[in-house]
């Protein structure tokens, strides 16, 4: 009536308010039926985390990184004769590996910190249950996980190789032709001769490049290589 | 026929109404103010798309404990509510659904009749705000007076310009005498007529003595249980009523194609029609501020419906 505002044709905010409703209605409607018709849930949804047992070395990593400790984990030592070999070697048996998802907070920081690959993220996310303590999962209960973890996505045909392709090429090509191998990769000369590629180093710029990193990156996003 | 069976089976028939109508408008209402904020509204009662919804809440309200405050004025609480439903099944007797005496009971004074028993309403919003013992009640009770009784002036003045322009009461009669060319002549009449009869029945925009978001819930608050559903049904009869009687005074009722044979069903299209206008409204709009609405009313509204009086009164005279 006389409130303030912007002044057009009398009415035409009426009009317009009743169009979008209209509008509104004759459009389906976002509503997601749940129970009863599955979410269609983003890629690399953070449902529940998968262990794969066969994997896991008991570097504890994962449990050491875990910002509210719900990861429990017990081991003991194996001996493995190894034929020919000089003395026995010694191996990490998992015994336990306990999530508590009632604590979890869904950082994925274990995820990320794994070397091994061991622990992954699904989708699923129907495991609500009546008594909290329920929610602690075991290894096996974490294991049956795995069968809902989706493929990896495809590797971008336009990057580089990946760290695994770059050093099965420089093995299989023979202890001779390591350099080569190196220099496919556009390996940066200078650093140091141990570490593997890393993708965001051009030839150009390694010294400026490296003390921009802070120091604990380079730790948790390389893996350190397995022994033998 | 005798003439107890015809009165028993007008009566039937009108309480059937009465009881039918509001469960479909009210169902219309869920879902098409879902769908109009793009949500799917009830989906499980009843298996098909919730169509049983209001039969399962009036199941959950008759489980209801039926509470009243220690403090409130018991025998006026009760019955407010009955005072609030009563008067709509009254004016659902006078009005005609098709030609030819379809009609549950044809009075002379038809029109007067209606917005007499219309005016009660007031009292029942009166009684439940004075007899709950609840402030927030009575704020919601005096709001209510106002707004009705100011609202009731530009209602009765719309009608009595329809009322001019057909020369008489009767609201069969009125429909026998409205011509199509009426709907531009009384234009501005049967807006006001809408308008007001929203306030009447307190109908977003117009809910300020409810207004949930200041009053929590206005003269209701204190209610629970059997007496709120009856408050709940006396709204959704409401809308059938002013959507009724728009229908009737303004848009020529059952007339249209094959009206002769057709006639109660575009009545009844005409009705559901106007109920859909009455629940878009409440979607699309906010709530009007106390000050507001009282400008509405008077600034506009009664100026209006006076000079719509003088147009019809000239019309008239000319021809």
């Amino acid at each position: 009536m006389t409130d303030d505002g912007e002044r057009g044709t009398p009415g035409k905010g009426l009009v317009q308010g009743l169009a979008v409703t209209l509008k509104t209605m004759t459009r389906r409607s976002t509503t997601r039926q749940y129970p009863d018709v599955e979410p269609e849930l983003p890629p690399r949804s953070r449902g529940v985390i998968a262990l794969l047992e066969e994997n896991c070395t008991v570097c504890m990593l994962c449990a050491r990184e875990c910002p509210d400790w719900c990861i429990y984990i017990d081991s003991h030592k194996e001996e493995v004769i190894v034929p020919g070999a000089a003395r026995a070697r010694q191996r990490n048996v998992l015994d336990r590996f306990d999530i508590d998802f009632a604590l979890c907070m869904y950082c994925g920081i274990c995820i990320e910190v794994c070397p091994f690959d061991a622990l992954h993220w699904t989708p699923e996310f129907e495991y609500a249950e009546t008594d909290v303590l329920d929610l602690l999962h075991d290894k096996n209960r974490l294991g049956e996980w795995m069968r809902t973890v989706p493929p990896p996505p495809a590797h971008d045909v336009l990057g580089e190789p990946s760290k695994e392709e770059a050093s099965a090429t420089r093995k299989a090509s023979g202890p001779g032709a390591a350099k080569q191998a190196r220099a496919n990769v556009r390996r940066p000369p200078s650093t140091t001769a141990e570490r593997p590629p890393r993708a965001e180093q051009k030839p150009g710029e390694p010294a400026v490049d490296a003390p921009q990193a802070p120091p604990g990156i380079d730790s948790e996003t390389e893996p350190p290589e397995p022994e033998k | 026929m005798p003439v107890w069976l015809e009165l028993v089976i007008r009566v039937v028939a009108v309480v059937v109404g009465f009881l039918v109508l509001p469960l479909l408008v009210g169902q219309a209402e869920h879902k098409v103010m879902a769908h109009m904020q793009g949500r799917l509204g009830p989906m499980y009662a009843g298996a098909y798309h919730g169509w049983a919804q209001l039969v399962a809440d009036g199941v959950k309200f008759v489980q209801k404990e039926d509470i009243t405050p220690r403090d409130a004025d018991r025998g006026v609480f009760r019955l407010a509510p009955i005072v609030a439903l009563f008067p709509y099944l009254l004016i659902l007797l006078a009005i005609p659904l098709g030609p030819g005496g379809l009609v549950a009971q044809p009075l002379d004074i038809g029109l007067f009749f209606v917005l007499a028993v219309l005016g009660v309403g007031v009292l029942a919003v009166l009684m439940s705000a004075w007899a709950s013992g609840n402030k927030y009640s009575l704020l919601g009770g005096l709001r209510g007076a106002a707004q009705l009784l100011g609202y009731e002036l530009p209602l009765v003045l719309a009608a009595a310009s329809v009322a001019m322009a057909a020369g008489t009461l009767s609201l069969p009669g009125i429909v026998e005498a409205w011509k199509p060319w009426w709907l531009l002549w009384q234009a501005p009449a049967a807006i006001i007529f809408f308008v007001a009869g929203l306030a009447e029945i307190r109908r977003p925009p117009f809910d300020m003595p409810i207004a949930d978001s200041e009053l929590v819930f206005g003269y209701l608050t204190e209610y629970t249980g059997l007496r709120f559903a009856f408050f709940l049904l006396a709204e959704y009869v409401g809308i059938i009523v002013i959507a009724a009687l728009t229908t009737v005074l303004f848009l020529g009722g059952w007339h249209g194609p094959f009206a002769a044979h057709l006639g109660w069903l575009w009545t009844l299209v005409k009705i559901f029609a106007l109920s859909f206008v009455i629940i878009w409204f409440r979607v699309a709009y906010p709530r009007l501020r106390e000050d507001q609405l009282q400008r509405l009313c008077w600034l506009v509204l009664v100026p209006v419906a006076l000079a719509q009086l003088i147009l019809t009164a000239a019309v008239k005279l000319a021809m």
